[in-house]
């Protein structure tokens, strides 16, 4: 029984990850080349489709967008050790939440006022739809995973009810409200630097994505420099010693579970008022659920999470290409390849752990005696 | 199948049943075991003394296979011999009774004794062997049990028991003890140390692991004592005495002894009355508590683990609401309809130093600096902006770890990674900052090397002669009768009696934990 030594700071947080990367790309590289194709060519074509082609930058921040907000729900509730698997309904919620602001008041308003309160809107029906998932767990030890598991399908019914019944487009057959008035559309980056006279290509990136990145600095400062992100990070590594500080744990947990809501329901700002300027039946398609992984493997950290993002929105946007691309490669395949970096980095993320440690202390052992 | 056990089962040809040579083992950078050579004779009981993190339980963990030394040898009867699991140390005949104990609860005695040995398909021929085997042990040893009672029922000494046996009936000839006494009474132990000299006398090798330098003195042939992974000394018992060896354990003089004057007590702090309480399933935990803790003085709570002592401090510190009766509180009424929690008892001035530092006391994840605010976080230690102020809390941490000494002075680093002995400085440090006019302590030096005992104990003292009204609960006899003014013992949730520490004994304490009250008991 030979413990492996614990592995230093820097190579648990980039160079395990990394090497977990790598591992993935390996596997997808052989499946690709069992396939017929050429592994390195189809690498290429989906890093120039995420990042080199026109406008491929923007669609892969705007996809990026999206795995922040879902990304740092999940993260927020993991750091009071809640394992929020509602992300998905939170934001569709949190689309409704958006969508019904746009509607009464984006006719009779200025942006300046609507988009405001659309953004407010989703974050507060997002936050509700967490509550009580939060509040059953708080009080009545109701298991979050359960809870949160049954309300991503009581929203699922609630918005079908909703965009089939009230909501629907008069005279109109597909379950979906009618387009805001553009008083209610988030800018896109590329109407924005077209005002001041830049040139870029269209893509649906807009202003959202500001937002997610001020979500993210706004998670750190929460959890690590304010009195209740201290209390959050006690109830998450020991209930029993913050029920001994004095920490009211039932309302630390369902508090944690409104601010998780409430980033999720963010979400709904870029596909809803960013991109679709309507609500429509399942604009959340997964995203919700990525967040997981995205959490997971950004170590709950934000800029963990940015950059678990970033990797996730180029895999969707360069993805897309590869289904473009290759007649052998189809939609289904780049979910595998997908699935196969979820699997390396969140499942198996500790896989390498012990070799890689054994081997840097190898090295240092050898470094340490010739320095001797 | 016939019990092995002493020297006419196996040929021996060297006086030693044990020799460690030059055994080392490094976990990355920590040396656990430095060249340590050791040499047991047979059939003696070797007592390892040590503080905690000084090697002791690495170097039984080699000699019974959970660990491999990184280099050096071991020799059974005087043959290098290689253990690499604990079943290779089983069949060389090493048995290991581990502090906490590997026992299925709620199987009967003798199913746990046959666990591993079960026999054929079905369980008859198991049975009688295990029946016969027992017999044997008790008319060789006097170690009685009931084969059919269930574990979970017994008491803690039975239970050990049960593992001993089950550890000899493996055919052990060198048995390890590890910390084996503290759980016990003292009458437990006593016999316990019947059992070990019986077992001597039919040429069982023991190791006893432990800290208690009394027990050495009591029970051991002979006594090693490591420090920092090293054996600094082996003495032969009849030619040491306790203070040599507390000064080898620690390398320096130690006062064993706490200096203390007559306590000058004052007014009433804490006033309980006819306090009960009882579990979920109906079950009571406490009954009819009743008792006063006055400014000044030091009351210990004795009685064995789970007697009732830790829902008493629950009790009191708010984390737990109580049945029946009422108590006062630094001039609060508090009952069970006008409950107190844990945020507004400390805010009255109260201290808790929670028996369990892991499960309560600390967050381990947390710096050492998170944790010395902890339960004062929204107190000026804070600040008083909307932001933690990092700056006001790392010199608090700073003051707090010259104050107490804790080591390494490093507030940066997660609570988990100081040892016990610092931990519980940590948390002491915390609650006493805080100047409470009364303090909960419980089980204060648990797990705590006897360095950092000597300066625990003198801080209590110390808050005593500044008038705070200490509540000290602990299983550690000696601890209760070094420092309370007064005595309380509990058992099975109520108290059987409270003596002046003038008229108490640890003979007389140890009858009443066991339930016998006072007058009869003295």
């Amino acid at each position: 029984m030979k413990s492996a030594p614990p592995l230093p700071y820097w190579a648990d947080v980039i160079l395990l990850p990394v090497i977990n990367l790598l591992a993935a790309l390996l596997v997808c590289g052989v499946i690709i080349a069992m396939l017929g194709e050429n592994p390195f060519s189809a690498l290429s074509v989906m890093i120039k489709g995420a990042f080199v082609y026109p406008s491929s930058l923007g669609y892969t921040l705007y996809y990026t967008t999206n795995f922040i907000f879902t990304g740092l729900a999940v993260a927020i509730a993991f750091h009071a050790m809640m394992f929020n698997i509602g992300g998905e309904g939170q934001a569709y919620l949190g689309g409704l939440g958006a969508g019904l602001a746009a509607l009464w008041l984006g006719a009779d308003f200025s942006p300046l006022i609507v988009l405001p309160v659309a953004v407010i809107a989703s974050a507060l029906f997002g936050a509700a739809w967490a509550f009580v998932p939060g509040y059953l767990q708080a009080k009545r030890g109701s298991h979050i995973v359960i809870t949160t598991i049954m309300f991503n399908f009581i929203a699922s019914s609630l918005m079908v009810w909703l965009l089939a019944g009230p909501l629907i487009q008069k005279g109109q057959q597909s379950p979906q409200t009618p387009t805001f008035d553009a008083n209610a559309f988030l800018p896109k980056f590329s109407e924005l630097l077209a005002s001041v006279s830049i040139d870029v290509a269209r893509s649906p990136l807009n202003l959202s994505f500001v937002l997610a990145l001020a979500a993210l600095v706004f998670f750190w400062v929460l959890v690590w420099k304010t009195r209740f992100g201290y209390e959050l990070r006690a109830v998450g590594h020991n209930q029993q010693a913050a029920h001994y500080a004095g920490i009211n744990v039932p309302r630390v947990i369902i508090i944690t579970m409104l601010i998780s809501g409430a980033f999720a329901g963010l979400m709904a700002t870029n596909e809803i008022l960013g991109v679709q300027h309507k609500v429509l039946l399942n604009f959340t398609s997964g995203y919700g659920f990525t967040g997981i992984a995205v959490a997971l493997m950004g170590r709950n950290h934000p800029v963990g999470i940015f950059l678990a993002s970033l990797l996730f929105g180029a895999l969707f946007q360069g993805g897309a290409e590869l289904d473009f691309e290759f007649d052998s490669i189809t939609r289904e395949m780049v979910l595998v390849i997908q699935g196969m970096i979820i699997l390396f980095s969140g499942a198996l993320a500790y896989m390498f752990n012990r070799p890689l440690s054994h081997f840097l202390a190898s090295i240092l052992n050898r470094k340490q005696a010739v320095n001797e | 199948m016939a019990i092995k056990t002493g020297k006419g089962d196996v040929e021996t040809t060297s006086p030693f049943a044990i020799e460690l040579q030059n055994v080392c083992k490094s976990f990355g950078r920590v040396q656990a075991n430095r060249n340590i050579s050791l040499a047991v004779e047979n059939a003696a009981i070797h007592g390892i003394v040590g503080e905690n993190g000084a090697g002791k339980s690495t170097l039984m963990n080699i000699l019974f296979g959970l660990h491999s030394a990184d280099s050096g040898s071991i020799l059974i009867d005087g043959k290098p011999v290689e253990i690499r699991s604990s079943a290779d140390a089983i069949s060389l005949g090493i048995g290991m009774v581990h502090q906490h104990f590997m026992l299925v609860p709620n199987f009967t005695v003798l199913e746990n004794i046959m666990l591993g040995r079960e026999g054929d398909m079905l369980l008859k021929d198991g049975i009688a062997s295990t029946m016969r085997e027992l017999e044997e042990l008790e008319t060789e040893y006097g170690m009685q049990v009931n084969p059919h009672a269930k574990v979970e029922d017994l008491p803690v000494g039975t239970r050990q028991r049960i593992e001993i046996i089950k550890a000899i009936r493996g055919g052990a000839r060198i048995l390890i003890l590890d910390e084996p006494t503290g759980v016990l009474t003292p009458q437990e132990t006593d016999s316990l140390f019947a059992i070990l000299r019986a077992l001597r006398a039919r040429g069982v090798t023991i190791i006893l692991i432990t800290h208690k330098l009394a027990e050495i003195m009591a029970i051991t042939d002979s006594v090693s004592i490591i420090r920092d992974g090293k054996i600094v000394g082996s003495r032969e018992t009849s030619k040491t005495n306790s203070g040599e060896l507390a000064e080898l354990m620690v390398g320096r003089e130690v006062l064993l002894r706490v200096e203390k004057n007559a306590a000058s007590t004052g007014e009433t702090r804490l006033s309980v009355n006819g306090l009960g309480l009882s579990s979920n399933d109906g079950q009571p935990l406490l009954t009819e508590i009743t008792f006063d803790l006055r400014a000044g003085e030091i009351l210990g709570v004795a009685g064995v683990a789970g007697n009732g002592q830790s829902e008493l401090m629950e009790v009191f510190a708010g984390m737990r609401t109580f049945d029946t009766g009422q108590m006062e509180i630094l001039g609060d009424q508090i009952d069970s309809k006008h409950p107190k929690h844990p945020d507004s008892m400390r805010k009255t001035g109260l201290g808790h130093i929670p028996e369990d530092r892991h499960q309560h006391g600390l967050v381990l994840n947390f710096e050492a600096s998170e944790n010395l605010v902890f339960g004062f976080h929204h107190t000026e230690l804070t600040g008083n902006g909307l932001l933690m102020d990092q700056k006001s809390i790392r010199s608090h941490a700073e003051t707090m770890i010259e104050r107490f000494d804790v080591r390494p002075a490093n507030p940066d680093l997660p609570a988990k990674n100081f040892s016990g002995g610092n931990q519980q400085k940590l948390v002491i440090a915390r609650e006493m900052n805080a100047e409470p006019k009364v303090l909960i302590v419980g089980q204060p030096t648990r797990g705590v090397d006897i360095g950092a005992i000597e300066f625990i104990h003198k801080q209590l003292v110390a808050l005593r002669d500044k008038g705070c009204a200490i509540l000290l609960v602990s299983v550690e006899l000696d601890e209760i009768l070094a420092l309370s003014d007064r005595i309380m013992v509990m058992n099975e949730g109520r108290i059987v009696g409270v003596l002046d520490s003038a008229d108490a004994t640890e003979r007389r304490i140890g009858l009443m934990m066991a339930g016998i009250a006072k007058e009869e008991a003295a």
